[in-house]
């Protein structure tokens, strides 16, 4: 069931902040194999449930999310908490400060049970390059994948996407309400959709980037990952808004966070951009592009064919970038002031060296001499401020659709289901980075708000999300039109093979029955 | 679904896709039926919607030479960029990102102005040049491996990282 329903349980007394916070504890143990949390906080997650539920019976509840277990992605900072990357780099790292979001959801009474798994560095589009191991997608055991795969589906499981797929998989598997991800291509938006969840990009700079270990400083957004719309919006309301620690970032529109009830779906012009039909996309992902397409038609949404011509350069800018900011972020890792530090003591270059060889797995690594390529004095102008250039005429696209009328425009989020372990692993990252963030980074290039909806379940049996992009600030509306596709979707709950058999295994999915009532 | 073809056709679009005349949305392929996944059409749920294009609108890209990285590159990014290439095939990879960049020159951005920040049109938030935070030097100097009194220490500076001689 989606947060909302749960903190109107717990406030009505049908459910304490303890029993929730255990069953999604247990819940954890049960699911360890999916490998979505690098660090469960379970000591520290009763005690917050505790003080939650004190309020609760106290009649002082924080706020909507008081009580409500949630997971964060391991690249953001918690205090005293270990802090990875899923890299050996960070081994041991405990910061001494919790990243702005994270607080701002403590400070709500939000129960935080653990640390998800990423690709190290949030670098990967499959959560399958980290130190800790690959995420398996929660619903390569659900009932519609089972029966697709019969007796192989044992043994052969697909990917959650990446980067966030730790979070991605905490969610979508029930044992969290939301989770935070990190989005700078894509990272928050494709295992969303590979997940069946709602997942949400922010306008850039609407949330405060302080804690999370950068990646691209221009492009890094925190992501919001949930079952509902309505939850995103909720998590939005709370985490939105200027901080001090961060000189990127920007007030909050004024006005409501909470989903407008008087939204009215015939006032908006959605937009098909006709270059997202990219090399590659599958046919069922074109199929639910076209239903939908078809679903606001028919609800009397006026649909416009718009262009955004270098809408096929973006995924070479974004390389290009990338590379050149991750080579920049990663020369603070030497292994001085924190995290591993090698044996070596020839010289402080050495010991940099062997440090940062040791520490880093080879996808960083090569993106970090890639990026020194790039800025290398004779090829600077060559590629990284020509990528700068390309990326003005990218976001300059967008405005000119947007200032045409246009409020929203409709896309794929990803060119197909999710792919199985071993089909992924056939190329090497950056080939698959460059195939699976085709239609989510340039939304990162632009610093627009994007989110998946999930729309149906593919002849696999596996979720196929639809991207919505809108106007700078506007992310509100984003989630309002989302909030409408999701209503006439009705995209299925996840269901595993013996629920039914073992009403034991998901305590709250008899209960969601109940509640969803109440 | 994430078929070989699915791989193939993205590896091998801008090679083999060339547009015919002016037609829009219409492609000649070199490699027929293997390189595009195209709509297909026998699916009994075909639902074809007016404003989304049925094949792919990329446009092709030529693609340049490989850029050979000659060996005292190679030695210098991994001086400057303290992490090593390891093997051949890590060479290989960067040639293979730098003809990946290199479709970046088929576009045209005479006089446009760089950009390096998506809020370049508004004024920041400034704060005062004042500390307002710190006495956090002993919670700094605990995540450190080695430190002697207040001071983080290093292995002896100023000795340039010896040459790779495997390579």
């Amino acid at each position: 069931m989606a947060s909302h329903q749960v903190s109107r349980a717990l406030r009505e007394g049908q459910l304490s902040p303890t029993e929730l916070c255990r069953k999604c504890l247990n819940h954890i143990k049960r699911t360890r194999h999916l490998n979505a949390y690098i660090t469960v906080t379970e000591e520290a997650a009763m005690k917050q449930a505790q003080e939650a539920e004190m309020r609760l019976q106290n009649g002082t509840p924080r706020g909507p999310l008081d009580g409500i277990p949630f997971a964060v992605k391991d690249n953001f900072c918690t205090k005293d908490i270990l802090t990875t990357c899923a890299s050996k780099m960070l081994g041991g790292y405990v910061p001494p400060f919790s990243a702005t979001v994270v607080q701002k959801l403590l400070d709500q009474g939000a129960v935080l049970l653990g640390k998800t798994n990423l690709d190290e560095f949030a670098m990967g589009a499959g959560s399958t390059d980290g130190a800790f191991g690959p995420v398996r997608n929660p619903w390569s055991e659900a009932e519609a994948y089972r029966q697709h795969r019969g007796p192989e589906a044992q043994t052969d499981w697909v990917i959650t996407g990446g980067s966030s797929g730790g979070s991605a998989a905490a969610v979508a598997s029930l044992s969290s309400y939301f989770a935070l991800g990190s989005d700078t291509g894509g990272s928050t938006r494709n295992p969303g959709a590979l997940c069946g969840l709602v997942a949400l990009k922010p306008t850039y700079g609407l949330l405060s980037r302080h804690g999370l270990i950068p990646l691209v400083n221009s492009m890094d957004v925190p992501g919001i990952m949930t079952r509902s719309a309505h939850d995103a919006a909720t998590v939005l309301g709370i985490l939105q808004g200027q901080d001090m620690l961060d000189a990127t970032t920007i007030p909050s529109p004024p006005g409501q966070t909470d989903l407008p009830e008087d939204f009215d779906i015939k006032q908006i012009t959605v937009g098909i951009p006709q270059e997202y039909h990219a090399p590659g996309l599958s046919s069922e992902v074109l199929h639910q592009w076209c239903r939908v397409a078809e679903l606001f038609e028919e609800a009397g949404v006026q649909v416009r064919a718009v262009s955004l011509p270098h809408t096929q350069f973006s995924i070479v800018c974004y390389h290009v970038l990338c590379c050149c900011e991750v080579a920049s972020n990663m020369a603070r890792f030497d292994g001085l002031e924190y995290g591993h530090r090698s044996p070596v003591s020839l010289s402080t270059e050495a010991m940099y060296a062997a440090t940062r060889h040791k520490g880093f797995n080879h996808v960083v690594r090569r993106r970090i001499l890639s990026g020194n390529y790039f800025l290398l004095k004779q090829n600077y102008e060559r590629y990284f401020v020509k990528a700068q250039q390309v990326r003005r005429l990218i976001a300059d696209d967008f405005t000119k659709v947007f200032s045409s009328g246009v409020d929203v425009l409709l896309t794929p989020t990803t060119l197909s289901d999710a792919a199985t372990y071993q089909d992924f692993m056939r190329e090497d990252n950056r080939t698959r980075s460059a195939e699976e963030d085709i239609f989510t980074q340039p939304a990162n290039m632009a610093g627009l708000p994007a989110v998946t909806v999930p729309t149906v379940l593919s002849s696999r049996g596996l979720p196929i999300g639809l991207q919505l992009v809108g106007r700078p600030m506007q992310d509100r509306k984003l989630l309002a039109v989302a909030h409408w596709m999701e209503e006439r979707l009705g995209f299925p709950r996840i269901s595993f093979c013996g629920d039914e058999e073992t009403g034991e295994s998901h305590p709250w999915a008899e209960r969601e029955g109940t509640m969803a009532g109440a | 679904m994430f078929s070989n073809t699915v791989r193939r056709s993205l590896s091998y679009t801008t090679f083999y896709l060339r547009p015919i005349g002016h037609q829009r949305n219409a492609w000649l392929t070199s490699m027929a039926d293997q390189s595009v996944q195209r709509y297909n059409s026998n699916d009994t749920n075909h639902v074809h919607h007016s404003k989304i294009p049925p094949s792919p609108t990329w446009q092709p890209v030529k693609m340049t030479q490989p850029t050979q990285v000659p060996g005292e590159v190679v030695d210098k990014l991994e001086r400057l960029a303290l992490v090593d290439f390891q093997n051949q095939e890590g060479v290989e990879c960067l040639e293979k990102a730098i003809q990946f960049a290199d479709q970046l020159h088929s576009v045209d951005s005479a006089g446009v102005e760089p950009m390096d920040s998506v809020l370049y049109d508004r004024s920041m938030y400034l704060r005062k040049d004042s500390i307002n935070e710190g006495e956090c030097a002993e919670a700094l100097l605990q995540l450190s491996n080695h430190v002697v009194d207040e001071y983080f220490v290093a292995p002896p500076g100023n000795i340039p990282l010896v040459k790779n001689e495997e390579r």
